[in-house]
């Protein structure tokens, strides 16, 4: 039994820092077909972020408000990664929309300039973020312990979707970006500033990559390379959930999540790898639009 | 004032419009005329601007607009409304109206105008469905409405009526002469259907070939005469 309830938890924890990472990358690749190779190195920038703001707690901030760093770190995460989405956005994507290959391989160009920009602040070892005290620990549930850390990852994956769902579903903001994700020149004709719309809706998915970095730092070691590990699989999340579909994503995190930890039960960690792939690919031949297509009577 | 003088426009190499030239009054309905394919939507689609002319201009309120990105001509007061309506699918109706005021200043966008459910009553009873699961009339009916609620002067409407059944053509063409009679905004109204359009316009112009081949005042014309150039 306990054996059972730590895979399902260890499954859905994975799949909860797959969701954060995809739903930036939905946003971006998704909705608007940029193939943003750099968004692991948002994952990265987040990742630093948190390190720097901890050191700068260990210094600078009573010891006793040491613990709080990471309340501080999580906000700031967003703001760096929104922050460099958005100066990648305005000086280099904004060219290159509609040019797949070309956004292709600039971006990956910046992904490698950004990940030796942290080697170069950093240092090429990996470095050690402290979490605080209160992520110590976990829950005992029928013979397994659930740690507070990944608990904790997991709610701050559901804020941020939560958050996410109710900025585009119910700010004006949100609605212009739905519009302009569906049909630009439509939206455009109505007076909506698409360019504006884009920059908006590639910083929002590049500070939730940041937020995944931040998130990443209680589970382990960081490194410049941080980011390359995770975006692979969160290029495959949101075509499995189907383009352009935030909720196919979130399924696409769980399903990719709990087989990869139940796959690396049975066999080992690379095995379990090729079986995701595998099934990815066999489910995409068989569905090739993903979990959740949109789909209505309107002849689009 | 709307002016197109002497436009030149088409899809990459081919030229579908040759020479045409045309004028649309605020507080008249301009109606186009044409055999299928013959350009009236690259003319709407170049006034409304999603395409940029090979040559000649596009003057509206005394300022040449050819040049302009859609939103800043929306945001000058002219609206469209396409063909295939292209209503957001996933939207509600009430979300699609909403996104017709981005065409206001940020300071006049004040909720939506109870006009636009006098015109059309059953948008109201729709307000929380999604765009996509209303009937093909009911979309063209919130297409226009969208248009309509960011308070534009001039009116694009291609093919408003294509597909659609007899009861709601005609409450769209009494909309169209309602919204003439107020004679606060002109419409540039596409159509193949010589009998909806007389209905409605002031003047027309008949295209063929990339230019103009007729036109005239509707109430004089002599619809035989204009018949010729519709006929395939």
């Amino acid at each position: 039994m306990a054996v059972v309830i730590t895979q399902i938890f260890n499954g859905i924890s994975l799949g909860s820092i797959l969701l954060l990472i995809a739903l930036g990358l939905a946003i971006t690749f998704g909705l608007m077909n940029v193939i943003n190779m750099a968004h692991g190195e948002f994952i990265m920038a987040g990742a630093y972020t948190t390190y720097v703001v901890q050191q700068a707690f260990s210094q600078y901030v009573p010891e006793s408000f040491f613990n709080y760093y990471y309340v501080a770190a999580i906000p700031l995460s967003f703001l760096i990664g929104a922050l460099l989405g958005f100066v990648l956005e305005k000086t280099l994507i904004r060219f290159l929309y509609h040019r797949p290959l070309d956004s292709l391989l600039a971006t990956w160009g910046v992904s490698l300039i950004l990940q030796q920009v942290a080697r170069s602040i950093f240092g090429a070892p990996n470095v050690a973020v402290t979490s605080p005290a209160w992520l110590d620990g976990g829950i005992a549930i029928a013979g397994a312990v659930l740690p507070y850390k990944r608990l904790f990852i997991i709610a701050l994956v559901t804020i941020c979707m939560i958050s996410l769902y109710l900025y585009l579903d119910k700010t004006a903001a949100g609605r212009k970006m739905r519009a302009v994700t569906m049909n630009r020149s439509m939206a455009s004709s109505l007076g909506v500033s698409t360019k504006k719309v884009d920059a908006a809706a590639f910083a929002i998915g590049s500070g939730l990559a940041g937020v995944a970095g931040c998130a990443l730092t209680v589970l382990g070691p960081i490194g410049s390379t941080i980011g390359t590990y995770y975006i692979v699989d969160a290029f495959m999340i949101v075509i499995l959930g189907g383009i352009g579909s935030l909720i196919g994503t979130v399924f696409g995190a769980l399903s990719v999540g709990m087989l990869g930890t139940i796959a690396e039960f049975w066999t080992g960690a690379s095995m379990a790898k090729v079986i995701v792939f595998v099934a990815i690919i066999a489910f995409l031949q068989y569905k090739p639009a993903g979990l959740f297509s949109a789909r209505t009577r309107s002849l689009e | 004032m709307l002016a197109i003088r002497s436009i030149q426009a088409g899809y990459d190499e081919s030229m579908v419009l040759n020479d045409v030239s045309i004028q649309a009054e605020v507080g008249k309905v301009t109606a186009v005329l044409g055999r299928n394919g013959v350009g009236k939507s690259t003319l709407i689609k170049t006034i409304a601007g999603l395409l940029k002319p090979a040559a000649g201009s596009v003057e509206w309120m005394g300022e040449r607009i050819e040049k302009k990105a859609p939103e800043l001509r929306a945001r000058s007061g002219i609206a469209y409304v396409p063909q295939g309506r292209e209503i957001f699918p996933s939207l509600t109706v009430e979300e699609n109206l909403l996104l017709g005021l981005e065409a206001l200043p940020k300071k006049e966008r004040k909720g939506l105008p109870p006009q636009i459910f006098e015109w059309f009553p059953v948008l109201e009873e729709m307000m929380h469905r999604k765009g996509g699961d209303l009937s093909g009339g009911q979309q063209q009916q919130l297409a226009i409405a969208r248009a309509i609620v960011g308070k534009p002067k001039m009116l694009l409407l291609d093919e408003p009526m294509e597909g659609i059944q007899p009861s709601i053509v005609q409450l769209i063409q009494d909309v169209i002469v309602d919204i003439a009679s107020r004679e606060e905004m002109g419409i540039i109204l596409v159509e193949h259907s010589l009998d909806l359009a007389f209905a409605c316009a002031d003047y027309y112009y008949i295209l063929d070939h990339g230019i103009v081949v007729s036109e005239g005042v509707t109430d004089t014309a002599h619809k035989d005469v204009v018949k010729q150039h519709l006929v395939v």
